[in-house]
């Protein structure tokens, strides 16, 4: 009986270029492509690709891809957090105003900021599964509420928006190293003194080290990865998204699934508060403005479809790349810094057009 | 299975009442290992509700429920999953985004060690799922490819596959042919007719006689909540059946009128 219905003479084997095509991350590889050979003509000889200018991009990169992993998990899982910045600003606070104005120790002002902000998330995502209400309403309210949360309660703890002496308090700290501080400094040390990178004046290598939000970075892309590609837990994400109800319908804890992937962006948002503050020793009630959106336009750039169950981490870090490497090449060309939202605008409109393309091919619609 | 010769599943007069609706008004059917029961009935006739009751999602108001001679009540669909009841639903069944193996494997994925730390299988998980679509006849196709790029048929087919797969000892398919073509449809009735070959009860829901007369063994007729009857297909006639299921004279009327082309 098989031998009738194998033989539709329309279905060939899968060329290898269609095999690519129904990968999600594949408009973003190309468009990291495209951006690496603009860049490797455009800003030739500025330091771009010098090791101090490599590090600069990669931090600007990697403080993004932080947070498009997780805004890429939860849109996969089929939500939406538009909070993701506001709860930047709100764990920063977390962190310097109890250790600052009330004596806390610095890991504990971490971990309660690390609580906090996990709490907040399973609240939205609480929410969003129970009341059925659309993320993108619901976290709407969460990102004035927050925002407003952070002056109000800054005002009236510290009577003041930006709270700094955070450096010193954590000065010598486990906590401060693990993320404000750096990583390989003797290996860059070695590489100067071969001459493969440049020297200061001081005779210090150009690039003291890695700062740990590149590991941090790093380190939550391939756990997320392996999540979503790898284990069970990936595949409840990928089915809360596609489809809930038939999820549901096959015993898929769907609602658990959506809440931990809200709890998900709000731990990279505290994760990529901590970087901040530790780097700079200060917090601003107004850090992580519209770093939402550009959480969502990495993770949608990384082929991510809005409407869930599509998508994949290591789109979301090119999405990420691409977004880094474009900010600070501006720079490094002299092109007019203008134009960036202008190029960031246009790709996200070709990532949404190369995405709908993809899903019309991957669902079979026409 | 428990006692040989007790069906498989049986209900008896089972009612439902949503408040003051009543869905289902005297309900009474069983079927049996290495069976097709087809369950016929109009649009309204309680088709839907009768399905849910018997997967588990509602509770019967009142009526007896067995399973392997058994009295039973389903608190969830996850109950009656693991009594061997497994529903297809007609158009819920599947995630056309996700890649065959990963839909097939859906909520029951399966794991390997490594060291502390559990991984879903996949080396495993694409070789059962191809070995499933060879069996269904789908063997040209990457078990990574999208569910959306099966036809309708063929994703009929895997979801039965799936359940049967997963150990069911009685598939619901609900309506798994009324969306389909010609061909896809003879796709899904042959790999029905294999099921039932196996030895599982198959309660085939549909409102297309010809459908569930090329596949069943008995048919059960359904109409404003009350079965009307259960008929061996040895017992009646393709336009009985069609009568019966419309509720009688009407359709006589309008064949006799549009001069027996319905």
């Amino acid at each position: 009986m098989s031998a009738e219905v194998k033989s539709d003479e329309r279905l060939g084997q899968e060329s290898t270029l269609r095999h690519l095509l129904s990968k999600p991350e594949f408009g973003a590889l190309a468009g990291t492509i495209l951006v690496f050979l603009f860049f490797g003509m455009t800003a030739q000889g500025s330091g771009m690709f010098a090791a101090d200018g490599i590090l600069n991009w990669t931090t600007v990169s990697a403080q993004l891809m932080i947070l498009a992993v997780g805004a890429a998990l939860l849109m996969i899982s089929g939500e939406f957090d538009l909070s993701l910045g506001s709860m930047i600003g709100f764990a920063g606070m977390m962190i310097a105003i109890p250790t600052i104005y009330f004596g806390v120790p610095v890991w504990l002002s971490v971990v309660l900021a690390f609580a906090g902000a996990l709490g907040i998330g399973f609240l939205n995502g609480l929410i969003v599964v129970r009341t059925g209400l659309p993320s993108f309403i619901v976290t709407l309210a969460s990102l004035f509420i927050l925002r407003g949360l952070t002056i109000a309660l800054s005002i009236l703890f510290a009577n003041r928006t930006i709270v700094g002496g955070v450096r010193e308090a954590a000065e010598g700290t486990f906590v401060g190293w693990l993320f404000g501080g750096k990583v390989g400094g003797a290996f860059f040390v070695f590489l100067a003194e071969q001459g493969i990178i440049n020297k200061l004046p001081n005779g210090a290598p150009s690039v003291p080290g890695i700062p740990m939000v590149i590991v941090w970075a790093v380190v939550i892309a391939i756990l997320a990865g392996i999540v979503l590609s790898r284990t069970h837990y990936g595949n409840w994400i990928f089915a809360s998204g596609g489809d809930a109800k038939a999820a549901r319908n096959v015993g898929v804890p769907v609602n658990a699934v959506k809440i931990s992937m809200f709890m998900l962006t709000a731990f990279c948002a505290t994760v990529y508060a901590a970087c901040q503050v530790f780097e700079f020793g200060s917090a601003a009630a107004d850090r992580g403005l519209l770093k939402e959106f550009e959480a969502i336009i990495a993770a949608v750039i990384g082929g991510c479809l809005l409407t869930g169950g599509y998508g994949s981490v290591i789109g979301a870090c090119l999405g990420a790349l691409i977004f880094g490497v474009v900010q600070i090449g501006i720079l490094f060309t002299g092109i007019n810094n203008d134009w960036f939202r202008v190029f960031l605008g246009v790709m996200l409109l070709f990532a949404v057009l190369f995405n709908n393309f993809v899903r019309r091919r991957v669902t079979g619609e026409r | 299975m428990s006692k040989s010769n007790a069906p498989l599943i049986e209900v008896r007069d089972l009612v439902k009442n949503f408040g003051p609706v009543i869905a289902l008004n005297g309900v009474s059917l069983s079927v049996n290992a290495g069976e097709v029961l087809c369950l016929l009935g109009d649009n309204g006739a309680g088709k839907s509700t009768l399905i849910k009751t018997l997967s588990g999602v509602h509770k019967p108001s009142q009526g007896d429920f067995l399973v392997d001679g058994e009295k039973i009540a389903f608190e969830s669909p996850r109950d009656a999953l693991n009594a061997g009841i497994a529903t297809v639903y007609q158009d819920l069944a599947m995630i056309p985004l996700m890649s065959i193996t990963r839909n097939f494997f859906m909520g029951r994925e399966p794991l390997k060690r490594v060291g502390p730390l559990k991984f879903m299988d996949m080396g495993f998980a694409d070789k059962v799922a191809r070995e499933e679509m060879v069996r269904i006849g789908i063997d040209i196709r990457n078990p990574q490819q999208a569910v959306g790029t099966l036809s309708g048929g063929e994703r009929q087919c895997v979801a039965i596959a799936r359940a049967v797969y997963f150990g069911a000892k009685v598939l619901i398919l609900d309506e798994p042919t009324s969306a389909l073509g010609v061909r896809q449809t003879s796709m899904v009735l042959k790999y029905i007719f294999q099921v039932r070959q196996k030895g599982l009860g198959v309660i085939f829901i549909t409102h297309n006689v010809r459908h569930a007369h090329a596949v069943g063994d008995r048919f059960t007729v359904l109409n404003r909540g009350k079965t009307l009857g259960t008929y061996a297909k040895s017992e009646i006639e393709l336009d009985d059946l069609q009568n019966l299921m419309a509720g009688g004279r009407e359709l006589q009327d309008l064949s006799a009128e549009l001069s027996g082309t319905v």
